[in-house]
Order: structure tokens, then C-alpha cells, then sequence
């Protein structure tokens, strides 16, 4: 007869007298909802700022406690943690990383683009049922194969066709170029798939020809959806490890060529890692690095968000 | 009522994942068996005399040159029907890691070609007391060349000359004219410190267009491939795809080592923090039981401790036995 949780009306007035009748069950349902996200919610912002607190907490620890001044870390040139005195520059490391991933975006972007107009405009079906798998699968490769695919395959073709050791700068950048052509392909793709279609129709009414479409028109419309793709695949280039420290080298000195053993931010922080102990000066050392790294990417994310908004406009 | 059940249901499960994923890596030492709440929980009984199974897991880490003994012993160790449930993981990352890791409580067994007082000195030096060793074997570490690098026997002074960076080709030590391409191991590997200090006498600086590798297997490949190229391996890794150089003209092998007159040799350490606990304990007299010792140890081209005729003690200083 009497459902307390079926009227609105009840839960005023007759509250105290109904089992459920202060909180019926769609007020219930709503805060338990609403509890539910925000503790998610909250738990995740929690684990960011925790590990950002973290990084950064170690990381400037050598500047502030340590004596290591800020110049010296980011253009000293020689890094000797252990040495004595220790050194701390960590210039090569930045040249490094840098040359490696600008490297590989330049050589990954031009095939990136050209797969996605590929896919989009000359070839929509063969693109989506054999190129786009395939372009996927090379995301799903884990990046200790892609190490050793270069150092066994890679290096030495480097080796036997330019002079030097086959190992470098070069070597990374090849391998990490592979490593983030699906990143800027499949933005592209989606860039160029939605372009409002009355603009390719208007410039074909106008006797433009295909290739001056693509070339003329399309490029320049969607050159800051690229651009976002291009700095996403240099963000992920920056921060591979592993693939990277099997085929640099790992000297730590700027390379005088292509083909000569170079280091990476990230590269150093696995090699050396391992071997500190917790709290000593190159552990803190190392953290620093990492915080550069977090830097960079926080710069890139950055980046990226201008370059979206640009796109919208 | 159904939807808040299924909610309590998924917020439970994950928190059993979650206390799950604690696994038995960190055992500290005299703890039993298992902890963690999925495991059998047949494991934790008092030592008796009767052979009883053990279970369980270890997991070992550090040198690279000891790295295959004890990964072949290990499967030697798991295959016997008592022991079948414990699970021994062998993990690299050079034995200055082995000896962070073991003593910061993160591995059960650290393995070193290196004492730990060589490693924690000054401020650490008491890090160093809470480490018990094992030596379960002695390893030599030789230079190794390309093998079309046209040269089988460099003195000393022709090494240290390489290594710093003073000869930078092969023809100025008799070999082809080939750019000399070193190959180093990263400053926490043992087989780099027992080549540095035995054979070269003092620390070298990694220098421009050196190439390091962070394992003895990736070395060796390197070494095999390229041109020119030169580094150091444990005597366990050598093969055909590599040139061994001789050091004054004494050649890197088992007897040579033992009586004394190669000196680039260093003891195989297996620590643990403290006393081990009894699944380790099993592994480590395993490890020093006569058959390993006789057939595994030879055969992956160790030596036996015993075989020595000089011992070595932590500051370097050789006397025989």
C-alpha cells in the first residue's frame, strides 16, 4: 500500500515515519553517483600531483642542498658523478635527446602525411583495409623489438654504408622515426578525414587538378592538425628509453658526427639508475634529469594545446 | 540493492588485486614462505627433518657475468620434485645494482663479481657489514677483439693505452689499420670494475665515441660485428664470434687463473641481507653442493673456489692458500 519510495511527496512530510523516506532512492542513487566519480576523480588528480611533487621534490634537491648549480647541469659538458670533484653537466644528454627526436619527426612526418592523404584521398578503401592495420600494428610493436630490430639490422646497414660505427644519432633517429609514424599518421588521417568535403569540390569545380588540391589546398588548411601530430610523436620520441639506449652508444659526450656514440636524457637515467642508492647526490642527480624530462613534457603538452586551438579557428 | 552490491563487489576486488600485487620479492630474512593471500598456504612450517616442500619465491639480481650459472643452475634447482614450487627469477643490471638492490631489501639474492666493501665505502661503509656473502664460484674476465682485428696478445701498457684513449688505431699495436672502437660496460657493471682494477690498474673515463652496452651478451654481440671493435667479457661468454687477447702473453683459462698468474679474476658473491631465509638457503647450498660445483661451474667456464691455490681478500691483497 504505502511504497515509500515511489512518491515525491512523501519524503517531506512523512520523513521519520518511513524506512527510506529522508533519502529516497533517487536522491540516493545521485549521491552515491556522484560520490563514486569524484573519489575517482579525486584519487587520479591525487596520483598526478603526487608524482609531479615527487619528481620535482628530488629533482631540485641538488640545486638546493646539493651545490650543483643550475648553469652547470644544463651546459656543463662533462658528466662525472662519481668522479672527483663529481660533475654534473648534462648538456650532452639534452643534445641528445633533442637531436634525436627532432631528427626523427622530420624523417617520420613526410611519410605520415603522405600515408594519411594516401588513405584519405586517393585510396579510401585499399587505405582503411590494409594500410591503417598495418599502421596500427606498428603501434602495438613493444619497443625492446624495435631496439634490437635496430641494433641487428639497422646498425649494420649504417655501418656498411656511411663511415663511422653504424651506431649514433642516426641509428636512434631511424628507429624512433618508425616508432612514432603511427602517432602522426593517425592524427593526420583524422585531420584530413573531417575537412568540410565542399572544399575539396570547390577547388576541383575551379579546374585545380588532385595533386594541386592536395598540394596547394589541403596541406596549408590542415597544417596545424599536423604540426600537433608532428610535436605528439616528438613528445613520445623524447621519452623512449629503451629502444634508444640499444643503438646510441651511450657516450657521454656530444657526438662530432651522425655516426658516433651519443647519449639520451633517458638512455643515462636507466644506465646509471639501477646502480645508486637511494639519497646520494647522483641519485638526485638522476631525478633532476627526470624533471627535465617532465619539463619537456609539460612544454610539448603546451604546445600542442596552442596548436589545437589555432586549428580550431 | 543490485547495483551498490556490484559496486562494493568491484571496489573489493580491487583492492584484493591490489594487496595481491604485493608479492614475495621483498621477503625479509627469517620470514617463511609465502604472504600474500593467493598463494597455497601448504608453506609456512617449522624446519623438521623429513624433506618437506618448500615454496615460495626468489628472485636474484645483479652481475651479468654470473648471470648464466645461476640462471642454469636455477632450472637445475626448480626441476627437483621437492623444490617445485618455489620460482627463482635471475635478473641483470650489473653487480653495482645487485648490491643496491639486495641491500635496499628489493632482491633476495645480490649477485656481484665485486666485495660489497669495494662498493659501499666511506658514508655507506656500514651498508656493507649487513651484506652476508656467498662465493659460489671465480670468474676471469679477458679482452676481447674483432676477430679481423690482427692482433691475439696486447701487454699492459698497450691495453691501458687503448683504454684512455692514447692508441686509437689497431696498426700501432700490430694489428690491421682499423679504427679501435671500444666497448665498455656503464660504471656499475663488476665485470668493468675487475678489468679496470686488475688489468688496467685504475679507472678509466668513457670517452668520445665509445660505445657502452649495458650487458655482457649485448657486448659480445657488438664486439662480434663490429669493425675495429674491443672490449671485455667474462670467460663464461666467450665464443667463436669473438678474438680472446692475451695479456703479457698468459692466456685467460681455468688453470692459468687458478695458480695465480692471470690476475684479471674475481670472485662470484651472491649476498643476501642478513642470514637467508630457507628457501634461499636451500638454493645457496645448492649452489656450493658438488654437483654444481664439479659439472655446471666447468662447464659455463667458471672456476671452482676450491681450485683456486691464491685467495684474494676485499682490498686486493692476493696470498695463497
Amino acid at each position: 500500500m504505502n511504497n515509500p519510495a515511489n512518491t515525491e511527496t512523501t519524503h517531506k512530510a512523512d520523513g521519520a515515519r518511513f524506512g527510506g523516506g529522508l533519502f529516497p532512492k533517487h536522491i540516493r542513487e545521485e549521491w552515491i553517483g556522484r560520490t563514486y566519480v569524484y573519489s575517482c576523480v579525486g584519487l587520479l588528480v591525487v596520483t598526478i600531483f603526487s608524482i609531479v611533487w615527487f619528481i620535482a621534490s628530488k629533482g631540485l634537491s641538488p640545486f638546493m642542498t646539493g651545490g650543483v648549480s643550475l648553469r652547470e647541469m644544463l651546459f656543463g659538458l662533462k658528466w662525472q658523478p662519481e668522479g672527483k670533484p663529481p660533475l654534473f653537466g648534462a648538456l650532452p644528454f639534452l643534445f641528445g635527446s633533442t637531436a634525436t627526436s627532432f631528427m626523427a619527426a622530420l624523417i617520420a612526418a613526410p611519410f605520415g602525411f603522405c600515408a594519411a592523404v594516401f588513405m584519405t584521398q586517393i585510396a579510401p578503401k585499399a587505405g582503411r583495409s590494409v594500410l591503417q592495420p598495418a599502421i596500427e600494428l606498428l603501434a602495438g610493436i613493444p619497443s625492446v623489438v624495435y631496439g634490437f630490430v635496430g641494433l641487428s639490422v639497422v646498425v649494420p646497414f649504417l655501418r656498411e654504408h656511411f663511415p663511422g660505427q653504424g651506431i649514433g644519432i642516426m641509428a636512434g633517429s631511424l628507429v624512433l622515426a618508425v616508432m612514432i609514424l603511427p602517432t602522426v599518421t593517425t592524427i593526420a588521417t583524422d585531420a584530413l578525414a573531417t575537412l568540410p568535403a565542399g572544399l575539396k569540390e570547390g577547388s576541383f569545380a575551379l579546374g585545380a587538378t588532385r595533386w594541386q588540391t592536395i598540394y596547394k589546398l589541403i596541406l596549408p588548411t590542415t597544417l596545424p592538425s599536423l604540426l600537433t601530430g608532428i610535436v605528439l610523436g616528438i613528445s613520445r620520441a623524447f621519452g623512449e628509453a629503451l629502444a634508444v639506449q640499444m643503438v646510441i652508444g651511450n657516450a657521454p659526450h656530444i657526438p662530432r658526427s651522425l655516426f658516433e656514440s651519443a647519449t639520451t636524457l633517458t638512455s643515462v637515467i636507466t644506465l646509471e639508475m639501477g646502480n645508486t642508492v637511494g639519497g646520494s647526490l647522483h641519485n638526485n642527480a638522476l631525478w633532476s634529469l627526470a624533471l627535465i624530462l617532465l619539463l619537456m613534457t609539460f612544454l610539448f603538452v603546451f604546445i600542442v594545446r596552442m596548436l589545437e586551438r589555432r586549428a580550431r579557428r | 540493492m543490485k547495483k551498490s552490491l556490484l559496486l562494493v563487489l568491484s571496489l573489493v576486488f580491487a583492492l584484493t588485486l591490489a594487496a595481491c600485487g604485493q608479492n614475495n620479492n621483498s621477503q625479509t630474512p627469517g620470514s617463511a614462505a609465502s604472504n600474500s593471500p593467493s598463494e597455497q598456504p601448504a608453506s609456512s612450517q617449522p624446519a623438521s627433518e623429513t624433506p618437506k616442500a618448500l615454496s615460495g619465491s626468489i628472485l636474484a639480481a645483479g652481475s651479468t657475468a654470473l648471470q648464466p650459472l645461476v640462471e642454469q643452475v636455477s632450472q637445475k634447482f626448480m626441476a627437483i620434485s621437492e623444490n617445485s614450487k618455489i620460482a627463482i627469477t635471475v635478473q641483470g643490471g650489473g653487480s653495482g645494482g645487485g648490491l643496491t638492490q639486495v641491500q635496499a631489501g628489493q632482491a633476495d639474492i645480490g649477485n656481484s663479481d665485486i666485495f660489497a666493501e669495494e662498493k659501499f665505502t666511506d658514508a655507506d661503509a656500514d651498508k656493507a657489514k649487513e651484506l652476508v656473502d656467498h662465493q659460489v664460484a671465480v670468474v676471469a674476465m679477458a679482452a676481447v677483439a674483432h676477430p679481423d682485428a690482427g692482433v691475439d696478445n696486447l701487454t699492459k701498457q698497450q691495453l691501458i693505452d687503448i683504454f684512455t684513449g692514447k692508441t686509437t688505431n689497431w696498426k700501432d699495436v700490430g694489428g690491421i689499420d682499423q679504427q679501435i672502437v671500444i666497448v665498455n660496460r656503464p660504471a656499475s657493471s663488476g665485470t668493468r670494475k675487475t678489468f679496470e682494477r686488475y688489468a688496467l690498474g685504475a679507472a678509466t673515463e668513457d670517452l668520445p665515441g665509445s660505445i657502452q652496452e649495458d650487458s655482457s651478451g649485448t657486448v659480445r654481440k657488438l664486439v662480434a660485428e663490429t669493425p675495429g671493435a674491443i672490449g671485455y667479457l667474462a670467460l663464461s661468454y666467450l665464443d667463436k664470434s669473438i678474438k680472446v687477447l692475451k695479456l703479457d702473453d698468459i692466456e685467460a683459462n681455468a688453470d692459468n687463473v687458478a695458480a695465480g698468474t692471470y690476475p684479471v679474476w674475481a670472485y662470484e658473491h651472491m649476498y643476501t641481507k642478513g642470514e637467508p631465509n630457507e628457501i634461499v638457503k636451500a638454493f645457496l647450498d645448492y649452489m656450493l653442493s658438488d654437483e654444481v660445483q664439479k659439472t655446471d661451474v666447468i662447464e659455463l667456464g667458471y672456476i671452482p673456489a676450491n681450485q683456486m691455490k691464491v685467495v684474494r681478500d676485499a682490498a686486493g691483497n692476493v696470498s695463497s692458500k
